[in-house]
């Protein structure tokens, strides 16, 4: 099971949904369209591939890309034949939101929960949708790159003293 | 998917008029002796039998990801450790794995062995307090105080490798800081000599006692089905009978010269998973026998100078020392740009680093994939239907460790 | 590495006092002072890694029942000094404070760990800086994470204070200045 193969049996399958793929580091990257996301791992589960175990999901930040905001990255793997894949997915702020795996993963319930929590990612069809590890009255999702990372709110540093 | 709402178990009772005032809620935490962790449940109950588990976590959330967006590749070793701290030497030469394979860096044969020894060992002191604490919270104390002499041994070790106790920031990007000292050489074969007598006394304490067993058979089982679709991994999962581990399937670090098995349980309930991990640690010291008695000589690092520090008899000396000395210090050292993810098999399972570098001298996005996080919410299917002493050992043997939790 | 290096003593020397034959009379408060210093129930408020380390104080090697610590009571109510191991997030900051209240008199407070003292080497949005931010603390035990021996140092300088302190000094002004200052009432103690 190589690269090329599942690289050709997605786009077979899903013609339209692949904007680019790449192999960093020999793990096969794919970006696709974000309204396809579901239909492409629940693919890769039932077909012949049995990419069936969902590794990982995270979100990512890019505030130079309008278009390209904000991100998650699936990962996904076949424990028999120890092939990981990686997919992407990209939208803008204003549009927000991508479709819940938790139908197909029950893992993914968690994952995405903190994904909502650090970056405001809406899952729609996620069942409890809700910040999982900030406080519930933060009020903002720190993991965006223009939210600082300490407290703003001490008074007791001085900033002469640490180099600000 | 099972719905397991409260709605619908109170649904499955005959009328609200008859339940009404039959069932209770037990809050277990966040601070609890049992947890072992800062984590809450609220248990909704009917006499000793638990319907319904509600879970909050994040009482311990240290903004692991934003703050190593702040740190040089350095300094987030000192956060990896802190994450599964139980057993921090795997957590950290996986992060130092992970960098070197951004880089591209190939460690020496010797590297791999060394890093093999400290991970076993890290291993079997993770192993050691899980499986004390289970044994403990089942009523036996004695198991887990005379296990704990045994990881102060291992602390011993790791004090001779670099300096510190338990949250050991041990290693370097490259290999390690210095070779194993003749101490250390004393201190490790002393252990491999005198741990295994020792240990199988814990083992005959617990292993086929008969109130253990009875307390801890069919406790908290999870089917593999399950397991997978949670994203179990490690040893949880191998308890249900999956037999997938990182260190065979993708071997790191010259793990595949090592002959060691992989031990599987049947039912998934905290009985295997106690017996999982004690078979665990035989393998462990198997392995690090075999790696000790094969230990090759060389280099005990990389020949990298853009990111392991040179000597310091030729900094004072040497103009390109200096330099490096001087650019790595101050971490001005270009990375490339690209991603990566790397896994190790931790103490819970698959630890993954998903590192995103922008070519700066910090992460643009480090993201870790903790298997405690993703097990952990399998916990309330795991206890619903079981009374709460159950749920108690169930939590015990799941091996919950805050800091991986929420990181 | 203090030069003070607190003294252990297995004999320790009874209170100032009259001695004579078959009687000692000393004071109501060298008598309870002594009480109160030997027998500390500590609550092992253990929250990351400095709580293996204070487990590794309970276990044989350092073995903290030689104190009179032998029962970890984790009912408020029954335990006279609250060990905050480890990272205080600003979520746990209301349970901390709720156990602290429910502690009754006499009550001292140990912050074992950098991150209990001041936040440590998490500089961030979601965790505390210092538990001394909602509880008033009596021994910072500094460390990441402390050495069982520093752990047990400052278990002796606890001791130190419950010794000399007055009994009541739950009734002192000072004491309802401090506490007042945490917005922590001290009624029905």
């Amino acid at each position: 099971m190589t690269n090329e193969f599942v690289l050709e049996a997605i786009t077979r399958e899903f013609p339209e949904t692949v904007i680019s793929s790449s192999e960093p580091y020999g793990m096969l990257t794919i970006e696709i369209k974000k309204d396809d996301i579901k239909k492409v791992i629940h693919y890769l589960k039932d077909s012949s591939l049995e990419i069936n175990f969902l590794t990982d999901v995270c979100g990512i930040h890019y505030p130079e890309f309008p278009e390209k905001e904000i991100g998650v990255v699936y990962h996904l793997q076949n424990m028999m034949t120890n092939f990981r894949l990686r997919l992407k997915i990209f939208m803008s702020r204003e549009n927000i939101e991508v479709d819940s795996l938790t139908e197909l993963y029950a893992g993914a319930n968690w994952m995405e929960r903190e994904t909502f929590d650090f970056y405001g990612i809406k899952f729609k069809g996620h069942p409890d949708l809700r910040p999982i590890l900030n406080m519930e009255d933060l009020g903002y999702h720190p993991m965006l790159k223009e939210y600082r990372l300490e407290d703003g709110t001490r008074t007791d540093k001085d900033d002469a003293m640490f180099g600000r | 998917m099972k719905d397991n709402s409260l709605s619908n178990i109170l649904n499955q009772h005959e009328s609200k008029e008859q339940i009404d005032g039959q069932l209770y809620t037990l809050n277990l935490g966040p601070t609890h002796p049992a947890t072992h962790g800062i984590f809450q449940n609220v248990l909704t109950m009917d006499g000793e039998r638990i319907l319904h588990a509600e879970q909050t976590v994040g009482y311990i959330h240290r903004a692991f990801e934003k703050i190593s967006e702040r740190r040089n590749f350095a300094q987030i070793t000192t956060l990896t450790d802190r994450m599964n701290y139980c057993s921090a030497p795997i957590n950290n030469l996986g992060w130092h794995m992970t960098v070197e394979k951004l880089i591209g860096i190939k460690v020496p044969k010797r590297v791999d062995y060394m890093r093999v020894i400290l991970m076993e060992l890290a291993r079997i002191g993770d192993h050691l307090i899980c499986n004390g604490v289970t044994g403990m919270d089942a009523g036996a104390i004695t198991g887990l105080t005379y296990m704990f002499i045994e990881r102060e041994r291992i602390y011993d070790m790791y004090e001779q490798i670099c300096g510190a106790r338990m949250t050991t920031n041990m290693g370097r990007i490259g290999g390690f800081e210095r070779d194993f000292t003749p101490k250390f050489h004393e201190l490790l074969k002393d252990f491999l000599k005198t741990f295994p007598a020792r240990f199988a006394e814990f083992g005959q304490l617990l292993e086929r006692n008969r109130i253990f067993m009875d307390r801890t058979i069919g406790a908290g089982a999870i089917s593999a089905e399950r397991a997978l679709s949670y994203g179990f991994t490690g040893p949880n999962l191998r308890a249900s009978g999956v037999d997938y581990d990182v260190r065979v399937a993708e071997p790191y670090s010259s793990y595949e010269d090592f002959d060691f098995i992989i031990p599987v349980g049947t039912a998934g309930d905290t009985y295997d998973r106690f017996m999982v991990r004690q078979q665990e640690i035989w393998e462990s010291l198997k392995i690090i026998n075999q790696a000790y008695d094969n230990l090759p000589e060389g280099p005990f690092h990389a020949d990298v100078p853009d990111f392991y520090l040179p000597e310091k008899a030729d900094v004072y000396q040497k103009m390109e020392a200096l330099i490096y000395h001087f650019k790595i210090v101050m971490g001005e050292t270009d990375v490339p740009k690209g991603e990566v993810y790397h896994a190790v098999e931790g103490g819970n399972g698959e630890l993954g680093f998903y590192l995103v570098s922008d070519g700066g001298r910090t992460p643009y996005r480090l993201h870790f994939r903790r298997p405690c996080f993703i097990y952990y919410q399998a916990y309330p299917e795991m206890i619903t239907g079981s009374v709460i002493s159950d749920a108690i050992v169930t939590m015990c043997s799941m091996n919950i460790i805050a800091g991986e939790l929420d990181a | 590495m203090s030069d003070q290096k607190p003294i252990i003593r297995t004999d320790a020397p009874a209170p100032e006092g009259f001695e004579g034959e078959g009687f000692f009379a000393t004071k109501l408060s060298s008598v309870i002072g002594m009480a109160r210093k030997f027998s500390l129930w500590p609550l092992p408020f253990a929250t990351s890694c400095c709580g293996i380390e204070f487990m590794a104080t309970l276990n044989p090697t350092y073995d903290a029942s030689r104190f009179g610590m032998e029962r970890n009571s984790f009912s408020p109510r029954q335990a006279d000094m609250l060990m905050v191991c480890g990272t205080i997030a600003k979520k746990l900051g209301p349970v901390l404070k709720e156990v602290y209240t429910q502690m009754a008199e006499p009550k001292w407070v140990v912050a074992v760990g950098a991150c209990a003292c001041s936040g440590g080497i998490f500089d961030s949005y979601s965790v505390l800086q210092g538990i001394d931010k909602i509880i008033p603390v009596d021994v910072y035990v500094p460390g990441c994470p402390p050495r069982p021996e520093q752990i047990i140092e400052g278990v002796m300088q606890v001791q130190a204070l419950a010794e000399s302190e007055s009994i009541r000094r739950r009734d002192t002004p000072e004491y309802q200045h401090l506490l007042d200052s945490y917005n922590i009432s001290n009624e029905g103690k």
